[in-house]
């Protein structure tokens, strides 16, 4: 088999596992394990009076009840607020289980551990909380009039506010410029909550060794590592003394990288207490009303432009609903706001933005991470622009990109990573024409015509974005060869369905001239790798990725040197194929790379035939130089790791054409074209399905799903009956080109690619089914019942 | 309080298989946690999703909407229960030939449904195979290639059949 792999359609690796059953997600592990349930609060806001258990602790089976009362040290104290920004002037966190208040439905407010799930259940139903119920706060409106608060101390509910200003030609402001401008509008948009859903909910399972003094925690986590350093630090115990795995994970989206969990930290604790297995599965109603959400936002938005549809000045206020608490500090508002101006440059660029908190589940990143939420603000400008000019919806967008030979861009502004958002390379002219000419853009009025002829009523809709993937600190990778010419490559971050196992592998067959089949990967399990970030920001291809090439790099130049000696020959004419060193163009002048892994350690205890074989190689070594020699290391392994400069940005534009019933004001979407620019594909199949699974996400938040909550802060839609995920017969066909922009940035020439499907959906939808209608479409998502409301206004 | 447990003898997978379980025991949990047949996933517990699609007597039921002692004297399938002699099932090498998975956890209840299905309709139309997986949840695929997958089942079937 050949051993350049990058770039091919390779099967995935972890397949065969997961189709016969044989994966080990959360809840496959810890048989026997007691079962941890959570009593949560039924409020929205409320002051907690009294906690009487005094009918669970007859419950069979029962083994524990644990109030906030009962958390000792640092398990007492609220979580950590993982993202601190200057901005963030009143971030508030959770405690593992509430004290005092109750600020969102769904809370944890007492933990319960028993022999099985359902005893457990049946306990936490005996509990009596008696609640003073306080005045919730729902809704962005609501909390910016700011008359009822979520937290006592934070006046107007305002957790952040934070301003951008890009000055445009001659220092002129952006409201200069909008004042100035021969064309200006101003318009309000807003799009609601959805949330990522993956279809396992969060889950942990910990195990104390008593006689090591040690914990090993399996959590359905993004970031194993960073779980590991919660732990150590909310229990007190040394860091190396608790290992974190991340198994099989079912999905997570963004949710699993928000840690700890409230569960994630009590779940160790009580297994440690207790001196038993404890674990806790998340079921779905949990999942809705305890895990994050996402999207909610208000923008006003100003703009200034010019006869052709060019941006002259835009201002943008956005008000971004952030829930009950901040963990994630303001992430998502900044990635809003950064990234809002996609693949265009405009002349003054103004953006304020107020987080504010709700009593409602808190936000953090879900795919997309804010830049579905900046791309429609984006989109429905270029489309009011073109719509205001009479022009072609394409045309404008073209007289605002960017041009290919303006790389590197500088956007003058500051990035989710505290860096200066300068894009790397991309050619949106280009992605333009192969989208246009893939859904047949030109030629759109006459299937207009044909299908109005018919009683149909259709409509195009198109929508750019340029998303920063690939965001630092830092991966590493570590790549060990053993005797038996095998490849061990771990890297610290997580996998939740990526094909991590495939595409990493892929990199280092391909690095080390090795046949796929000889290398397998470990990813999110710390005892293989201990410093890591974490799976998401669409980072793990590129950060990981180049890792584990580089040390593959470095493993390959010490095999070299090491058969360059037994071979007698000079290392820079050795290539390695199909796990053979061998002189370039004699293949007879070989060695197993197997065999160099033997003589790359001193000691060789003749375990196998390879250590055997090994002795016709050996050399005898000086008598006047250690074995090992200075600045050397036993073993034919190698740990590199890859700290980018700035993020590297991945691009794309998407078109669709759909349908709208003009009885039923059904929207269905009957074409979806996706031009799509990740640099280097190192696997285009797994490159698509990444797309498809963004795309079908982006459908549900467009037309399907959000997060229905009431005056009173009940989620009125918590389950799969009423929150509507889509199913196969809502997601339309997806037809993609590629188009391959190296980055500049990383050896590998790739960018990031796991989000980028979802992000311009909600952007492209309201574009087609405003184009279809001629209804100016200011709110996503949008149902039937939505249009047909809009109808009757008109 | 202790509750009244029962005794259930489920054939799955061709092997007799016993349990006492509790009256509200579900047929999930109790393949999962009894049984120890982890394959079959929960994800909704309120037979939405249909990733605990287990074939029942050969019929699909949600094994999560389903009490354990009413599976009693019948025959269960499960995802561990789709290879043939040691070699994947034509869905199953359809499923990763066509890349029709990702995470992988509402995979099993995929897998039962179309063996099911490509049972009793061999050849399906576009249509029919639309039909037949849009009762189960995934949020990994878009579905695009899972459509995929179930014509090329067909295909691979058809072809052992020769």
């Amino acid at each position: 088999m050949t051993t350049k792999l990058f770039g091919e359609p390779v099967r995935r690796r972890e397949d065969d596992r997961l189709i016969t059953g044989r994966g080990r997600y959360l809840d496959d592990l810890g048989e026997g394990a007691l079962a941890a349930a959570f009593v949560r609060s039924p409020h929205a806001h409320a002051r907690i009076l009294d906690i009487d258990v005094s009918d669970a602790i007859d419950v069979e089976g029962l083994v524990a009840i644990y109030t906030w009362e009962d958390l000792p040290g640092a398990l007492a104290e609220p979580l950590p607020l993982l993202i601190p920004h200057p901005a963030l002037t009143h971030g508030r966190t959770a405690y593992p289980l509430a004290r005092e208040i109750v600020r969102h439905v769904g809370e944890p407010v007492v933990m319960v551990v028993a022999r099985d799930r359902y005893l457990a259940e049946d306990a936490c139903a005996l509990i009596r909380v008696d609640y003073e119920i306080l005045k919730p706060v729902v809704g962005i409106e609501e909390a910016v009039r700011g008359v009822h608060l979520v937290h006592e101390d934070v006046p107007g509910n305002v957790g952040a506010h934070l301003v951008q200003e890009v000055a445009g030609p001659g220092g002129v402001t952006a409201r200069e410029a909008i004042d100035a401008a021969p064309h200006t509008l101003e318009f309000r948009l807003d799009i609601e909550r959805s949330a990522c859903t993956p279809l396992e909910g969060k889950g942990v399972y910990a195990r104390w060794d008593a006689d090591d003094e040690s914990l090993r925690v399996y959590s359905s986590t993004q970031t194993s590592t960073s779980v590991r350093m919660a732990i150590a630090a909310k229990l007190g115990l040394p860091l190396p003394k608790v290992e974190v795995i991340a198994p099989d994970v079912g999905g997570g989206f963004g949710v699993k990288i928000v840690h700890p969990w409230p569960e994630e930290v009590l779940v160790p604790w009580a297994a440690r207490l207790l001196g038993r297995e404890v674990k806790w599965t998340e079921d779905r109603r949990e999942h809705f009303v305890s895990s994050s959400h996402e999207r909610g936002q208000v923008q006003h938005v100003r703009a200034g432009f010019d006869d052709e549809g060019r941006v002259l000045g835009l201002d943008v206020e956005i008000l971004h609903d952030h829930g009950a608490y901040t963990p994630y500090g303001i992430i998502v508002p900044i990635i809003t706001s950064t990234q809002l101006l996609g693949p265009y440059k405009v002349g003054a660029y103004r953006v304020e933005f107020s987080s504010i908190y709700t009593n409602t589940v808190q936000v953090t990143p879900y795919r997309g991470a804010g830049r579905p939420q900046g791309v429609y603000c984006m989109e429905r400008t270029m489309d009011r622009i073109a719509a205001h000019l009479g022009r072609d919806r394409t045309e404008v967008r073209a007289a605002n990109f960017i041009q290919p030979d303006e790389f590197p861009y500088d956007q003058g502004l500051t990035f989710q990573d505290g860096r200066p958002l300068i894009y790397d390379s991309g050619d949106y002219p280009e992605a333009l024409r192969l989208l246009k000419e893939l859904i047949g853009w030109d030629s759109f009025p006459e299937e207009r015509a044909r299908a109005a002829a018919e009683g149909r009523r259709i409509g195009i809709g198109v929508g750019c974005y340029v998303e920063g993937t690939g965001v630092g600190p830092y991966e590493g990778g570590h790549v060990q060869v053993t005797s038996d010419g095998r490849v061990h490559v771990s890297t610290g971050l997580t996998s939740q369905g990526q094909g991590h196992e495939t595409v990493f592998a892929q990199i280092a067959a391909t690095e080390l001239g090795v046949p796929i089949e000889k290398v397998s990967v470990v990813t999110g399990d710390t005892r293989r790798f201990g410093y890591a970030v974490g799976t998401f920001a669409s980072r793990a291809a590129v950060m990981s990725g180049n890792a584990i090439a580089l040390a593959c790099r470095k493993v390959r130049e010490k095999a070299l040197r090491i058969a360059a000696e037994a071979l007698e020959a000079d290392p820079r004419d050795l290539e390695i194929t199909d796990g053979m060193v061998h002189v370039a163009g004699v293949p007879s002048a070989s060695i197993p790379l197997a065999t160099v892994a033997v003589l790359s350690n001193p000691l060789r205890y003749a375990f196998d035939e390879e250590a055997r074989r090994a002795t016709q190689f050996a050399a005898s070594g000086s008598d006047d130089r250690p074995p090992v020699a200075e600045g050397e290391e036993p073993g034919l392994e190698g740990r590199d790791y890859y700290s980018p400069i700035r993020s590297t940005f991945a691009a794309g534009m998407h078109a669709a054409i759909v349908e709208t019933d003009p009885d039923t004001a059904e929207i269905r979407i009957l074409r979806y074209a996706v031009v799509h620019d990740c640099g280097r594909l190192i696997n285009p199949m797994i490159v698509e399905g990444q797309i498809h699974g963004g795309v079908a996400q982006g459908v549900g938040g467009a037309l399907y799903e959000k997060m229905a909550y009431d005056e009173h802060g009940q989620l009125l839609n918590a389950s799969f009956m009423d929150f509507l995920m889509p199913y196969a017969t809502e997601v339309p066909h997806i037809e993609t080109a590629h188009l391959e922009t190296p980055s500049p940035l990383n050896p590998l020439g790739i960018k990031g690619a796991g989000e980028a499907g979802v992000i311009p959906v909600s952007a492209v939808i309201a574009s087609a089914v405003e184009d279809a209608e001629g209804i100016t479409i200011t709110r996503m998502p949008i149902s039937p019942s939505d249009l047909y409301a809009l109808r009757q206004d008109r | 309080m202790n509750e009244t447990r029962h005794h259930v003898t489920l054939t799955v997978n061709g092997v007799v298989r016993e349990a006492t379980v509790p009256g509200r025991r579900l047929l999930s949990d109790c393949l999962r946690h009894d049984l120890g047949l982890t394959g079959t996933h929960v994800g909704c517990e309120h037979g939405v999703c249909g990733a605990c699609t287990v074939l029942l007597d050969g019929e699909p039921v949600r094994s999560c909407l389903t009490f354990a002692v009413t599976a009693d004297g019948h025959e269960i399938t499960t995802v561990e229960g789709l290879a043939r002699d040691g070699g994947l099932s034509p869905v199953q090498r359809a499923f990763t030939e066509r890349h029709a998975l990702q995470c992988g956890f509402c995979t099993p209840g995929f897998l039962c449904t179309v063996t099911a299905f490509l049972r009793d309709n061999p050849v399906p139309t576009e249509e029919e195979a639309l039909e037949a997986v849009a009762g189960n949840l995934c949020r990994c695929t878009g579905y695009q290639n899972i459509l995929k997958a179930v014509h090329r089942a067909a295909e691979l079937q058809a072809e052992e059949g020769r």
